[in-house]
């Protein structure tokens, strides 16, 4: 596969040198952009921009998470805004306890607490208030519950097509649940009006400034991580689970330990993105959990590539830029647009931008020199 | 000598009569003449409400029919009186004298009498105990309900006289209840114990609340009954009531959950399979459900419209239609996308999805993002009340024979006709019934059409149940889904099994845990059946089993 070639790549000189131009214009150029020169101007990056882009770029982690079991472990996840959801939710109720006092009704419980006629936070909810603890649920909680998960559905070698259906029902039977005003996370309307972050109100441009840098940062670091990952011997045992699962195990390798940390690490990974996503679009409500909502985490990952991490981001930006564009502009004919993409993707370009790109690239250079066509790609 | 002693019996029989209606205490019924009901209805309409009440009470007493009709016109409010005090009934064609014989025109100055509070209360009973003797069973059988409600000592022999000549088994049991009401606050044990045990017969639960306060259950602790042997008694009948709503209503839950299962059944059948003969997770499957809906929707329109005399048929027309339709989308569903994904489950699913949000996307341009309208056709309006609270409509019931009707047409089509031969050859092993000349790619387009086509008549059994929308197939896909996963792929009694088994543990989950976390204690427990049987309720055994 291309994948793994790419992923040699990286490693590449040349491949060092585009994520060192990437990471600058993203943690650098941009936000100078949007502080220095003013918006009217051709190069000036206004706050709404720097907020969807902080919105897109929290997307691109999570599918890179995506990718890292799809792509490298075989698992097509239906379910990761499960973790998605539960990291932002994680922040949104750290964000929720620092409204306290300025709310509709002016208590120190949340607005919709109050509007219940509840006395008191429910258990759950104490230590939200603590940024490092919420910081640390945000990784935990979706940890804890990816691992539970992983742990029954590998044990019992749930795989293919049933392992994509039960974490769709998974995502399924969570949205019923944070539907409810009973769970105590604001129900259908979910967590929002948030004021301050850390002590920063978060509707200054520098808040929302820093909270894109921050995401870019995290978004860099999960790919170096992923990288590591995928390159390491665990990421080879991991490509090996992918193509024949009962070979590696007749080997005298153990899977589900395997699959089960790239799960957990996966979830981890979405968890954090979707809190660093909270904060910047102001609010998380359990719409996120709508089973479309991770199909569509699937379909950004193979626009771009899957098998390739590069790709997932890629494509989650331009899934995401396009729907932007088009809920604007012509907002009957995205969801056609939408599954025309489903349909092509999956039909015409199986390996995605990145691989079209690179088929493109072999073909030019084989007609420039017919050299024997590059070894090492696994089928 | 034998004459004489015959003629000697006669006349002591006839003394013994005339002395049982001079001491016993329905004495006043028997004979009539003792109130004149003349007489009695000029009281009734009389000014004074005490004196018209009373006499409504010897009229009920009395209990004779000739005073029903009037007493039933003033509880009409159709009770005229003139400046004589005759009374009047009118009707439809004028007035009719209250009584026969009565005077025949009136005398002038006719006023309108309406029973007030007091008048009424002493009527209704009146009404309902002399309506007991009526001919119609409808009317006996209300009347006894109305006198269950309000009993009294007074109408104890009128109602036990009618109990000697009843025939009618729901009116004999309403009219035992009414003495058993009675017997249940008389004085002498034997009688409570006897009412006891007819209520416990009749197993109806209007009399818990009353052997509650007996036993000294529910709100009151103490217990209101003294006789030690009459509370045993009471306890046994309270247990034996307590047991029947309890099994009624489990009858009930089990019935609903019958009838999710066949919507279940009916909503993941299409979908088991296809993805049994081809693996292929159709993720657009959800959408077919919703076009059979909306093709129902579309053929009541026309029936409204083109054929209204036969409305009521609509429905009969729209299951072709609607089978038809989903199966022509889902051969060329088939035939542009599906064809080129064989073999790649996960990319199929993605592509379906696609597919579905374009369906959905169509269908709300064309009919509009919100719900539209599905009559029941009027012989599937209504329902059978097995409990207060527990009605088990027609509708549903009609869906559970259908989904019955379904499932026997695609066993016979699976397991008896050559088609159907064709497709067991292909799910079995692809390649083996392709070397012995069965065309594969005409048996997956037919198979594929199948399946869409029973989702589609899924969408026209959905159309009677509830809401027809665009994200009508949204709600179902993830439950038609876990259908197959718990059945078990390539078997159409996994599917059977999955469908009512998940359906019924629903509804039995629903009143103890809610509807939403039954559903999240349903996932969690098919997380776990898996455990066991990664393969579903019914595995194929050997190769097949390894294909997936």
């Amino acid at each position: 596969m291309n994948a793994l070639a790419f992923a040699r790549r990286l490693l590449s000189p040349r491949g060092w040198i585009a994520f060192g131009v990437l990471a600058i214009i993203g943690v650098v150029l941009i936000p100078t952009l949007n502080s220095a020169v003013s918006p009217e101007s051709a190069l000036g990056v206004s706050d709404r921009v720097i907020t969807l882009l902080g919105k897109f770029v929290c997307y691109a982690t999570a599918a890179l998470a995506l990718d890292l079991i799809w792509g490298f472990a075989g698992m097509l996840s239906l379910g990761h805004g499960v973790f998605f959801a539960l990291g932002g939710y994680a922040m949104g109720m750290y964000l929720m306890l620092g409204i306290r006092g300025q709310g509709v009704y002016r208590s120190n419980l949340p607005d919709f607490m109050v509007f219940l006629d509840w006395k008191e936070l429910p258990w759950f909810w104490h230590g939200f208030d603590n940024f490092a603890f919420a910081a640390f649920a945000v990784m935990w909680v979706p940890g804890l519950l990816a691992y539970a998960f992983g742990y029954f559905a590998f044990r019992s070698r749930i795989r293919g097509v049933y392992f994509s259906i039960i974490t769709q029902a998974l995502t399924y039977a969570l949205m019923l649940l944070f539907f409810r005003n009973d769970t105590g996370l604001g129900g259908n309307n979910g967590l929002t009006d948030f004021k301050q972050l850390y002590g920063y109100p978060l509707a200054l441009a520098s808040t929302k400034r820093a909270l894109y840098v921050a995401s870019v940062v995290v978004l860099l670091f999960s790919f170096l991580l992923c990288r590591a990952i995928v390159t390491s011997k665990a990421g080879r045992v991991l490509r090996a689970v992918r193509d024949a699962e009962s070979r590696v195990m007749f080997l005298g390798y153990d899977p589900r330990s395997y699959k089960l940390f790239a799960w957990t690490f996966s979830a981890v990974l979405c968890g954090i993105a979707g809190a660093l996503y909270v904060p910047q679009v102001g609010i998380i409500n359990p719409s996120e959990l709508q089973p479309a909502n991770s199909i569509e985490m699937a379909i950004w990952a193979a626009v771009g590539g899957r098998g390739t991490l590069f790709g997932a981001a890629l494509g989650a930006f331009v899934v995401n830029g396009a729907k932007s564009w088009f809920t604007v502009a012509l907002p009957e004919l995205w969801l056609y647009v939408l599954g025309a993409l489903f349909i092509t993707v999956t039909l015409f370009m199986p390996d995605g931008i990145v691989g079209a790109v690179q088929r493109l690239v072999e073909k030019r250079t084989r007609a420039a020199a017919p050299a024997p066509a590059p070894g090492g790609a696994a089928s | 000598m034998g004459h004489m002693a015959r003629r000697g019996m006669r006349w002591a029989s006839s003394f013994l009569l005339a002395w049982l209606c001079l001491f016993a205490p329905w004495a006043v019924s028997a004979a009539l003449g003792a109130v004149d009901v003349a007489m009695e209805l000029r009281i009734v309409a009389g000014d004074d409400s005490e004196q018209a009440a009373q006499a409504v009470e010897r009229l009920k007493a009395a209990g004779d029919p000739a005073a029903l009709p009037a007493l039933q016109a003033f509880d009409d409010g159709n009770l005229r009186v003139d400046a004589g005090g005759n009374v009047f009934i009118k009707t439809k064609n004028g007035l009719k004298p209250a009584v026969p014989g009565g005077a025949a025109q009136p005398a002038g100055g006719l006023k309108t009498i309406e029973p007030d509070n007091t008048v009424r209360r002493a009527l209704l009973p009146a009404l309902a105990a002399l309506k007991l003797t009526s001919p119609d069973r409808d009317v006996r059988l209300a009347a006894a309900e109305e006198l269950a409600k309000r009993p009294s000592d007074d109408v104890a022999t009128m109602v036990k006289t009618a109990l000697a000549k009843e025939q009618d088994s729901a009116v004999k049991t309403k009219l035992n209840l009414v003495i058993a009401q009675l017997d249940l606050a008389s004085t002498d044990p034997a009688r409570r114990i006897n009412a006891i045990e007819l209520i416990r017969q009749s197993g109806n639960i209007d009399f818990k609340a009353d052997l509650e306060r007996m036993v000294g259950k529910g709100g009151n602790a103490t217990p209101s009954e003294k006789d030690p042997k009459v509370r045993d008694a009471a306890s046994a009948a309270l247990s034996s009531i307590e047991t029947r709503v309890l099994l009624i209503g489990m009858v009930g839950h089990l019935f609903y959950g019958v009838s999710l299962g066949s919507v279940l059944l009916l909503a993941a059948l299409g979908l088991a399979i296809t993805f049994g003969l081809m693996r292929v997770i159709n993720m657009a499957h959800g959408e077919m459900l919703m076009i059979g809906a909306y093709t129902t929707f579309v053929v009541q329109n026309f029936f409204q419209k083109s054929l209204p005399g036969a409305f009521d048929w609509y429905l009969v027309a729209a299951i072709p239609a609607a089978f038809c339709v989903c199966y022509a989308i889902g051969a060329v569903l088939e035939r542009s996308v599906i064809q080129f994904l064989y073999g790649r489950p996960l990319e199929t699913l993605l592509a379906t999805w696609g597919i579905s949000l374009g369906l959905i996307q169509t269908v709300r341009l064309i009919f509009g993002a919100n719900n539209v309208a599905v009559a029941n056709p009027s012989w599937l309006a209504g329902g059978y009340e097995l409990l207060p609270g527990i009605v088990l409509t027609y509708s549903r019931i009609a869906v559970i024979v259908f989904a019955i009707v379904v499932v026997a047409f695609v066993w016979l089509w699976m397991n008896k006709t050559p088609v159907g031969l064709r497709v067991r050859a292909v799910t079995q092993n692809r390649e083996m019934a392709a070397a012995m000349g069965i065309p594969t790619k005409r048996v997956d387009l037919g198979t594929f059409g199948l399946g869409s086509g029973i989702a589609g008549l899924g969408g026209v059994a959905l159309s009677q149940l509830g809401n027809v929308g665009p994200e009508l197939g949204q709600s179902y896909i993830v439950d038609s889904f876990m259908v197959v996963v718990l059945g078990g792929v390539g078997k159409l009694v996994g599917t059977i099994a999955g469908a009512l088994g998940l359906g019924i543990v629903n509804k039995l989950l629903e009143p103890a845990a809610g509807a939403v976390l039954g559903k999240i204690i349903i996932l969690v427990l098919i997380i776990l059946f898996i455990q066991k049987r990664p393969q579903g309720i019914f595995a194929l055994k050997g190769r097949a089993a390894e294909a997936g």
